[in-house]
Parts: C-alpha cells; structure tokens; sequence
C-alpha cells in the first residue's frame, strides 16, 4: 500500500472539510441530548427543514442559502422553543420522558417529513450558488468551496456556541443545567427555562446545517433518516455535552472516513468510523473530551 | 301451499342471481403493487405514479377492460424493500387484487418475486435489472429495455463505444453504491471488462449515505484509468459529477450507470456539470422521431407532473410505466380472461405496441431486443430546463440504429 503525499494531504484536507460539515449537523444534538437530556431524535429532521428554508428562499430570491439560514435561525430557534414547551408539559413534567418523549420526537420526525412531502413533493432539491463549481487548488491540495464555505461558517458556528456557553451567564446557567438542575432551583433559577432557550439554540443550529447540507448534496425529505446514527456517534464519541468534543469527534470521523475512502474503499469507511466509536467507549467510555 | 313456498323461493333465487351477475360484472378491475413515494426513490416512483393513473384514466373513459373499471390499489413501500413482502401479500389477501405489477427498481423488485412465484401470478416489472437471473420465473415480464442478458444488454452501449475510440482503451475503474442495481450493474460491467480484454484497476462500492465523493474520486484518479464506470443511485451521482469536477477528473469516458441524469431535478440542478459524461437514458428529443407516438403521453403528464413536484420532462421512467400498463391491457383483452398462465402464455408469444415501440419479450421476460440509449451531453449551458426539451444536447451513441453522432474523448477536455 503506497500512501503518496498528494493523496493523504488531500485525503486529511476532505476529512476536515467534511468534519466541519458534521460538526454542524452534530452540535444541537450534543446540546439537547447531550447537556438536556433530550433525545431529540427528530434533530435530523430540522436539518432537512433548513433545508428545504434555504432552497426555497435561494429558488425565489436567489439569495445564498447559508447567508440566509444565519439570518432565519431565529424562527428555528422560536420554533425549538415551542417544541420544548409542548414536550415539557406533556411529557417531562410528568416525568413521562424517557419512552414517550422518544415516541413523541419520533412522531414530530415523521410529521415533519410528511409536511415537507406535501409541500415540496418527493423530487431532490438542490440549490445554486456563486462558489458552487469553484475550486482553490494549493499546490496538489483542492479546496472545494461547495464544502469550504459551510466548514468556515460550521466552525465558526460551534466556536461562537462554546463560547456563548462557556462566557455569558445563560451559558453557564445551560451547563449547570446539565449537572445540577436542583441546585440551579436553589439558586433561584428556572431551570425548565434555561432547557427551553438552550433547546430552541439546538434546534437553530439543525437550521443553519441544513443549509449547509443542500449546498453540499441534492436533499429529498427522507433524507435525515441517514443522519440520525451519525449525529449521535459524533455527540458520544466527542464526549457527551462537551462541544469542543463534538468538533473533535466530527474531525476524527471525518478524516477517518476520507481516509478509508482514498486508500482501502469507501466502503470500509462506516465500519472504520464506527470501529473508532467502539474503542474510544472502549478506552474513555465518557467520549474524546466528556468528563 | 308449500309447493307455493318452494316456487316462490325458487324465484326470489333466479331473480338475486340475476340481479347480482351485473353487479359482479361491475366490480373494478384491481391492479396492485407497491410504489415509492416515500424515501430516496420517491421521485421516480411519483412520476411512474403519475403514468400508471394516467393509463387507468385513458382504459376507464373508453369503458375499461373485459367491462370492468379498471383500479389501482397501491402502497408506499418508502423505498424500502423490507416493507415490499407485507404489501404484497395484503394485496393479495386483503384487497384481493386481480393483477399485480411492480414498483419501481430492482430493490423492491426482487423481495415481491418469492411472493408472486408462491401465488404464481403474471407479474410486469418496472425497471429492475436482471432480477430474474436469480428466480428464472417463466411470468415474469420487464419492461426495461435491457435485452435478454440484461445485466451485459445495460452496459453494452458504454462498452461499444469505448472500444470504439482509437486508440483502445486499456484500463477501467469501476464504483458503485453498496445496493441491488448497483451490485447488478456493476457485475455485467465486469463481464464486458473481461469480454473487451480491459484491465480494472479500480473496483470498489461505497455505503450509502456517502456525503463527499472527491476522495473515492481521487483514489480512482490516481490508478489513471482510461474509463470509469460508475453505477450510483441520484445523489451520489450529483456527488460524483461535482467532485469528478472538483478534483479535475482525467479519463477519456466517465458515467455509464448512473441514475440521475435522466431526471429533470439533476439536469437542471448539474446543468453544464453533465457536458462530456456517457451515460444511459430511455429517450431523447433527439431520437422523438423514433418514438412517434409519446407526445400524446408527455402532453398529459408534463401537466400534472408539475402540480405534483415531480419529473417535469417525463422522458426516462413515466413513458415505460404506461406501456407496463399497456402490455397487460392488451394481454388481458387478446386472452380475454384473468387466468395468470394464459397472460404470461399470451405476452411471452406476441409482440406489442406501446407508447414506446413495439416489445417482445425473451423467454426470461425481459426485452427480446435491447433497446438502452447510451448518450452523451454537451453543449449545456445554464441550468434551465427548457434547453432539455430541445435537440441539441443529447447524442445518441448507441446502439446503432440510434446512433445521432459521435463520441467526443477524452471527458476532461469536453467538460465545458
């Protein structure tokens, strides 16, 4: 096996660019699965709802897509807050979350592939920009930019979540949230608030990688069914709630799945990335970066 | 008095089975299968949809067959072929259809065979490639027209023409999505390498859900393989076409297998991306010439096919699925019956006429003569749909009798 330095240099350049893009998908799952404890199963599906936002302010405006999910993700983010009040009061108030809040995201993927199948129909959707068919060639390394913009929106995105989390009082009030939610009571805190905004911030994210994703590839409703295994196993292999373990867990499975592709197969990729999720539960059962 | 009862009871019989012999004879005609419209096959399964109640629409107005009203009765299989066995045998026991046809693709095509094999019903396929290979059913019928070795029939055209460039080609690299079609294609492509002396130096499948295709594409790239043939369902060749772009694939023929193109969702969303690839498509403006009577469809389903979000151009899949529907409506009218082995007696010996051409079928059941377009696009610019209604941006390479030009190699300098 012979591994010329074009071929891993470009090999390592897709791995990052498509981690970035993973990150992005990954993040809100790391935030409501992994600091809330909402298995928000449904996640994949407002990724493809962004989606579908994007593509149709592109298609009538021609505005870009990613432009447009940042401007938007304010309706993504009221749309998580009512989504979190409904699966409150009907579900985790009545301590009722576990099985049926499973059951109810489940129920809100479904309806909300059937909305999108009714409105937009079943034909892939794919959406046109100005650097769509660039490429930047540095020496033997491309750089294409249909995966180059939304890894530098991606990464700025998940910095900007890390450090709205780590340095505002409603960030850290989410990671107390996560350890302590009796003690944040004590303190005087409504902790069913905290989960409702950090919630509705997942759900802002799944809108603005969506955008990312039809930038990337055609999109059909159905399509955040092949999502769901992969947002998770990004979330847990990070490190459960840890952002930065989130960004790292996207590079370590993106870089391994382009690099099983260029030198053993692409269809070895899901088992090399998978088998790298079996040994790190393996070696940190807590994940790359979780405590 | 008894003898009085007897009589008159006797009567209210004739007359209830009088009365009920027309009410039978009105009982719908059902027809029915399972379809894609949910899932990645969605699209295409619409559009065959579409086709398929069109046919129903135009045999009702003109009084149905045998007398009967003709019914679809048909469920979502979401593309997924695990749902296809449940469906099928609902069909049968439930609704308790008169006639079965497939859904569309080799994926849920083959898990209904067993089940049609068991209850031995006349069974149309709608674009599946060589399933039968594996179940040699004598009522199985396929309107794709791949030929009778369907699997070397489907590559033959890329094949041909390769060997036609001067000077030969030596190498070919050959890839292919982890899924049925794909594998399919991907063995016939190997019989013709092997046929045609060509060295594979690259031959790999990738999962699925693949997100970026530029490292498969530049692992192939760096075996410098004179072709690539690439066997991939509509995504991953929209992911293929644009990182074959992106990493500046050199290679004299690039396509073959993919399912996509043909589709006006990817034409216009890859627009000028296609220009140099060889692919396979069913029709052409080009060639409207050879298909005389397909206006009349396209007219009806152009329309609707908008207002439903689906294929607007119709050329590669809706024009086969009525003439499915065609061949069983004139089997069923010749033999004049419901009985399943005289159906597939009837199709196996005589030719038909659809809205795209005469068919025969081989003692396997799929098309006596292979009929697959390989084609080529160039000239595209933009991505508007209108420039696809129009001659001009197709040539018909293969086969022969279709043939409206010559290959223009190697890809990469017929890219733009």
């Amino acid at each position: 096996m012979e591994f010329p330095t074009a071929l891993v240099l470009n090999a390592i350049i897709a791995g990052l660019l498509l981690g970035g893009f993973y990150a992005a998908v990954s993040v809100g799952i790391s935030i409501s699965f992994g600091m809330l404890d909402v298995v928000n199963i449904a996640h994949p599906a407002f990724i493809i709802l962004g989606s579908y936002v994007a593509y149709i302010v592109n298609e009538r405006m021609g505005l870009d897509p990613i432009a447009v999910s940042v401007v938007l993700s304010p309706l993504f983010f009221v749309l998580g807050l009512l989504l979190y009040r409904i699966y409150y009061l009907c579900f985790e108030k009545r301590g009722q979350e576990s099985l049926r809040g499973l059951a109810f995201f489940f129920g809100i993927l479904f309806i909300t592939e059937v909305a999108l199948v009714l409105i937009f129909g079943v034909d892939y959707r794919m959406v046109q920009t100005a650097y769509s068919e660039t490429t930047w060639r540095l020496g033997p390394v491309d750089f294409p930019m249909r995966l180059v913009v939304p890894f530098l929106v991606s990464v700025t995105m998940v910095v900007g979540v890390q450090l709205f989390l780590t340095h505002t009082f409603f960030g850290r009030a989410v990671l107390a949230v996560a350890q302590d939610q009796l003690a944040l009571r004590l303190m005087g805190v409504n902790p069913t608030r905290v989960k409702g905004l950090a919630f509705a911030l997942s759900i802002a994210t799944a809108g603005v990688a969506g955008a990312f994703l039809i930038v990337i590839q055609p999109v059909q409703p159905a399509l955040g069914r092949e999502y769901i295994g992969l947002v998770f196993a990004v979330c847990v292999l990070g490190g459960m709630g840890s952002i930065w373990g989130t960004l790292l867990g996207a590079f370590v499975l993106g870089i391994a799945e382009s690099f099983t592709s260029t030198f053993f197969g692409p269809s070895w990729a899901p088992a090399v990335s998978f088998g790298l999720l079996l040994a790190a539960l393996a070696f940190k059962p807590s994940g790359l970066l979780g405590r | 008095m008894n003898r009085l009862t007897t009589w008159f009871s006797a009567g209210l019989l004739a007359l209830s089975l009088a009365l009920a012999a027309p009410v039978h004879a009105q009982q719908p005609l059902k027809i029915g299968f399972g379809m894609s419209l949910t899932g990645p096959l969605a699209g295409n399964g619409k559009a065959a949809l579409i086709a398929m109640q069109i046919w129903a629409e135009d045999v009702n107005a003109k009084g149905g067959i045998l007398g009967r009203k003709v019914e679809l009765v048909y469920y979502d299989d979401q593309t997924n072929p695990s749902t296809v066995p449940s469906i099928y045998n609902k069909l049968l026991d439930v609704d308790k259809v008169d006639l079965l046809v497939s859904g569309y693709g080799t994926n849920v095509i083959a898990p209904a065979m067993p089940i049609v094999m068991q209850r031995n019903m006349a069974f149309m396929g709608l674009f599946g490639l060589n399933v039968n290979s594996k179940f040699n059913y004598d009522r199985y019928f396929q309107i794709m027209p791949a030929g009778p070795e369907p699997a070397i029939g489907w590559t033959q055209g890329f094949f041909d023409t390769a060997m036609a460039l001067a000077p030969k080609p030596q190498t070919i690299a050959l890839v292919g999505a982890d899924a049925e079609y794909p594998a399919l294609a991907l063995e016939g492509a190997r019989a013709q390498a092997k046929r045609t002396g060509l060295k594979v130096v690259y031959d790999k499948t990738y999962p699925p859900n693949t997100v970026d295709f530029s490292p498969i594409l530049r692992a192939i790239q760096a075996t410098n393989p004179d072709l690539v043939f690439v066997a991939s369902y509509p995504p991953d060749s929209a992911g293929m076409v644009r990182a074959a772009n992106e990493v500046g694939l050199k290679t004299r023929m690039f396509g073959g297998g993919m399912v996509g193109p043909q589709f006006a969702a990817l034409k216009t969303q890859l627009g000028p991306l296609l220009n140099g690839i060889v692919n396979y498509e069913t029709f052409a403006p080009d060639v409207a010439g050879k298909f005389p009577f397909l206006d009349q469809f396209l007219a009806k389903y152009q329309g609707r096919a908008v207002k439903e979000g689906v294929d607007p151009l119709g050329f590669y899949l809706p024009p086969y699925a009525y003439a499915m529907m065609q061949v069983l409506e004139q089997s069923i009218k010749a033999v004049g019956a419901l009985d399943q082995a005289k159906l597939a007696d009837y199709m196996h010996t005589y030719e038909f006429d659809t809205f795209v051409g005469k068919v025969r079928f081989a003692k396997n059941g799929e098309w006596a003569v292979p009929r697959m377009l390989t084609v080529q696009y160039h000239g595209i610019a933009g991505n508007d749909l209108e420039q696809w209604m129009k001659p001009g941006h197709v040539t018909v390479l293969a086969p022969a009798s279709y043939k409206t030009g010559a290959i223009m190699a190697p890809y990469h300098d017929n890219k733009k």
